[in-house]
């Protein structure tokens, strides 16, 4: 039997030898893999790329206090870009299930219709969610569009959920009986994250502050994007400004929005518009980002 | 010569829904190139077979008029250059000369080659995706393979970097893992090289595979053809398999217990002799055997995850009441412009007790919406009103109004039934009303195909729960004036009566054109209708108001006093005579006697006599007829072959 580990070091192996960068976690709190500049800004224009990584994504409104045996405030997701899909990426993308000990001969397997839309992010593909025996594993996208753009060369995105495929693999009805290595449960390494964070996130959260910190957050990302080059004789300026950092700033936006949620400080009404106001952001540093790496070649 | 035609479009997963409209896309566009083919589909191929298509197309001539006979040589010369022949080639036909040309028939081959790459591109599909690049092609799901093959020759194009082959592609995993590289296909063979590898590739072998593993299961199925016609698309070699829960989870109630198992995992639910759920489901594997449960397990262990979460919801959303929460609904937005849920409630509870609602029809529209704010429904949102209700009688709410609260979405289609009482009825009625007139109100009207609000579902919902509930309310008031509204509900109810419930069309527009506002009555109106049109009487009578209708349409009759004494004695005397005795009396009676009277005066009598004052006499007696049956019905309105 795998421990968790394991699993995610075959994963990364399998990748790697299918020309795959392996990137360690984005060091910036994000809800979902995709978010990661890795995928955000990379899968932006012409330039093939590779990459897989494993993203811990914080979904504040899902913890449940260590309770509930399959939701998790913070999950783990191995991230995998491919940029272009090759023409095999389903095949390939089986070839990794069975690399970590998955005999799809003997189990069930199904594409079913799920296609993907980040409304933050101004992104959205078509896709499936990948059931394995009726559990879903993996999240496949076909990215159309990003930050508002439409792709000039489509990416296909895998997104495993490596605590249900591991919990499948060990074949255990709770998250937390998970072996993450020999001797260390899952729970021995992550309870005290769902606990402590359900408590700060579902009653201790100061919303002003979170407010505060938010509106800091996006007027600093509004100022650098503002600052942005126009002109297309400043390109020695244009190609040394500070995208990624604003970026981080666009993420940090995004986190404080999902923690204010998750406290029910935004109603059904705010909520639009507070999806606006970061998507607004998204999409400025894509833009910027496209520009800038497009006038670079 | 004649060859057989093999077209598989080979894909990754095309969501299942939209199988069979693609397959009908397909099979109209080959039809349109003179092949009519026979369709099949798995969610990873599109294909279309036929046979005895001609190795070539007839020769076709054509013939070509040149210059006048006398015309100067050099036209002539310049007029067979044109035509590439040498003026020797030319002919002369009566005052021209001319040119036969002959082109001989194409072969079918290239006819296909050039013309399927735009065929396959045409497939109408409701969402597409490029893959290839921003300026590729667009497909639903990226294409991988094509086999095209007339006879044993392969059709050449080629396809988003595709090109076509006679090699076929079996179960991902099904079968030998050197199938992979691809099967050779030949028309006879194909669906058997298929077959040897896991794909059965008609959808009603794969749906009696299904029926037939369940019928030896030996178990009482929740009937769900839905949920069959998705997984007879949702897979290539489908098995059934019967998996088990705890029987605690039954202490749930079912309608959640289903919701999960039919929506969130596409399984059948199953039920125990007298009819309850039994605690046992059946999944469908796409694949051959479950040896070890392997599948089984796995699927067993999922929906056990999934029915503790909904047993998390159930028991957190008890803490908090309905009635606490209608507070709530200030913070649920129904629609931007037209606020809160709690401002829709406010103008459902008043619209119910203006339509007369008790006390319990009151209490039910105030707590309708509540569900809305509860951990169940946001998880399971297709249980809205459903939960609602089950939680109002669980905190000990009156039948009525949990009932009420549990079926105010019904009818959700025009085969869904209406709710069972009276108070779920003005509950249903009221909110569907006000979200009609609402939208209307801030110019939401539906256009084309763009109904985001359900709006045409939802008045086709009142028409029904009126109609069905035999409830006497005066419709076009209640809609409030609005003239589009009133439009909208007309082209609703008659689409009900005529699409819904089978009237003819005609008999709809007559019975409509006499009132549309009491809808039970009309109801009764159009029976009486469709029970008379058969008489022979009826379709001449019917002819007849017709003609009388042009006839005043024609003469501007607007009115005009009738004058007893101006009768003629004879066909008129007896026309008026026989008006006076059918006046009072149903039109089952009136119109045996009406008709020969009707017939004759048309015979004997010219309606525009010489005279004005006998004229207008005439036309007013003949309005006076159309007047009599103008409450029931607008003949005129009938179509007859006469």
């Amino acid at each position: 039997m795998s421990s968790f580990q394991e699993i995610v070091f075959k994963l990364k192996q399998y990748w790697a030898q299918r020309g795959c960068i392996i990137q360690e976690p984005y060091d910036v709190e994000v809800g979902a893999g995709t978010m990661c500049p890795e995928t955000f800004l990379r899968v932006l224009g012409p330039k093939p790329y590779r990459v897989a990584y494993v993203q811990p994504s914080r979904r504040p409104a899902d913890g449940r206090y260590g309770e509930n045996p399959n939701r998790l405030y913070k999950h783990s997701q191995l991230q995998v870009i491919l940029k272009p899909s090759p023409a095999d990426v389903i095949e390939q993308y089986l070839g990794s299930l069975e690399a970590v000990g998955i005999d799809l001969t003997q189990h069930d397997i199904k594409f079913e219709e799920d296609n993907w839309e980040a409304p933050t992010l101004g992104a959205w593909g078509i896709g499936w969610q990948v059931m394995l025996d009726g559990l879903e594993i993996t999240q496949f996208t076909y990215f159309q569009q990003c930050g508002g753009i439409d792709l000039d060369v489509v990416p296909a995105e895998l997104t495993y959920g490596l605590e249900r495929l591991t919990a499948f693999l060990q074949v255990k009805d709770s998250v937390y009986d998970i072996e993450w290595a020999p001797g260390f449960s899952y729970g021995d390494v992550r309870f005290q994250d769902e606990l402590q964070f359900s408590v700060y996130n579902f009653e201790m959260a100061e919303v002003g502050t979170l407010w505060k910190l938010f509106d800091l957050h996006e007027g600093e990302a509004a100022r650098l994007l503002a600052a942005y080059p126009k002109s297309t004789q400043e390109a020695a300026e244009k190609a040394r400004f500070p995208l990624l950092p604003a970026y981080d700033q666009v993420l940090k936006c995004s986190n404080l929005f999902n923690t204010l949620d998750s406290r029910g400080a935004i109603s059904v009404t705010e909520r639009v518009g507070v999806i606006q106001r970061v998507r607004k952001l998204a999409v400025g540093v894509a833009h910027a980002w496209a520009d800038q790496q497009g006038a670079a070649q | 010569m004649s060859l057989p035609f093999l077209l598989e479009i080979g894909t990754e997963e095309i969501p299942d829904w939209m199988i069979p409209a693609a397959l009908d896309s397909l099979r109209t566009q080959l039809e349109g190139l003179g092949i009519t083919a026979r369709m099949d589909a798995t969610p990873r191929r599109l294909v279309a077979r036929a046979e005895g298509l001609p190795d070539r197309l007839p020769d076709t001539e054509e013939r070509v008029n040149g210059p006048r006979k006398n015309a100067p040589e050099k036209a002539v010369e310049g007029f067979a250059r044109k035509q590439g022949v040498a003026p020797s080639d030319l002919s002369v036909e009566g005052e021209y000369y001319t040119y036969l040309r002959k082109t001989p028939g194409r072969r079918t081959i290239d006819v296909l080659a050039q013309a399927l790459p735009g065929i396959i591109l045409k497939i109408a599909f409701p969402k597409t995706m490029y893959w290839t690049g921003k300026t590729g092609p667009r497909f639903i799901r990226p294409i991988r393979w094509i086999v095209a093959l007339l006879g044993d020759e392969v059709i050449p194009f080629e396809l988003a970097g595709v090109q076509s082959s006679d090699l076929t592609f079996g179960h991902r995993r099904g079968g030998r893992a050197s199938a992979r590289a691809g099967l050779q296909s030949r028309f006879a063979t194909y669906e058997q090289t298929l077959r040897d590898n896991f794909v059965i590739l008609s959808a009603d072998e794969r749906r009696k595979k299904i029926e037939d593993g369940i019928a030896g299961m030996g178990i009482r199925l929740k009937p769900d053809l839905p949920l069959l016609e998705t997984l007879v698309y949702l897979t290539e070699y489908p098995t059934p398999i019967l998996g088990e829960f705890d029987p605690q989870f039954l202490a749930l109630p079912e309608e959640v217990l289903i919701t999960v198992m039919r929506h969130h995992q596409k399984y059948f639910s199953v039920e125990d002799d007298s009819g309850h759920l039994a605690p046992r489901f059946v999944a469908v594997m796409n694949t051959s055997a479950d040896p070890q449960g392997l599948v089984r397990r796995g699927n067993e262990r999922v929906l056990r995850a999934r029915f503790n979460d909904a047993r998390f919801f159930w028991q957190t959303d008890q803490r908090k009441t309905l009635s606490d929460r209608v507070a709530d609904l200030a913070h649920v937005t129904f629609q931007a412009k037209l606020g809160s849920y709690l401002e829709k409630t406010e103008r459902v509870v008043a619209l119910v007790k203006e339509l007369g609602g008790d006390e319990h029809a009151q209490r039910a529209a105030r707590l309708a919406k509540c569900d809305l704010t509860t951990e169940l429904v946001k998880e399971f949102t297709e249980l809205q009103g459903v939960v609602g209700g089950l939680y109002a009688r669980a905190q000990g709410e009156p039948e009525e109004v949990w009932q009420a609260i549990y079926d105010h979405y019904k009818p959700e289609s025009m085969e869904d039934s209406i709710p069972r009482g009276t108070t779920g009825r003005l509950v249903s009625l009221a909110d569907k009303l006000d979200t009609l007139r609402g939208c209307f109100g801030v110019g939401m009207a539906p256009t084309g195909s763009r109904d985001p609000f359900a709006l045409r579902r939802a008045a086709q919902g009142v028409v029904k729960i009126i109609v069905e509930g035999g409830m006497t309310l005066p419709l076009l008031s209640l809609i409030g004036g609005d003239p589009q509204l009133t439009e909208f509900f007309e082209e609703r109810i008659k689409f009900y009566f005529r699409d819904v419930r089978g009237f003819r069309y005609d008999e709809v527009n007559a019975a409509i054109a006499a009132g549309c506002s009491d809808l039970p009555e009309l109801e009764a109106r159009l029976l009486r209708l469709q029970k008379i049109r058969p008489s022979p009487d009826f379709e001449p009578l019917a002819a007849s108001f017709k003609r009388i209708k042009n006839i005043l349409r024609q003469a501007g009759f607007t009115g005009g006093a009738f004058t007893p004494t101006l009768l003629e004695p004879g066909p008129e005397s007896e026309l008026f005579d026989e008006i006076n005795r059918s006046a009072g009396q149903p039109i089952e009676t009136a119109i045996g006697a009406l008709r020969p009277k009707v017939d004759l005066f048309f015979d004997k009598v010219l309606v525009n006599a010489p005279d004005p004052a006998v004229r207008v006499n005439r036309l007013a007696m003949l309005h006076g007829l159309l007047e009599q049956f103008r409450t029931f019905a607008d003949f005129s309105e009938i179509v007859t072959n006469s």
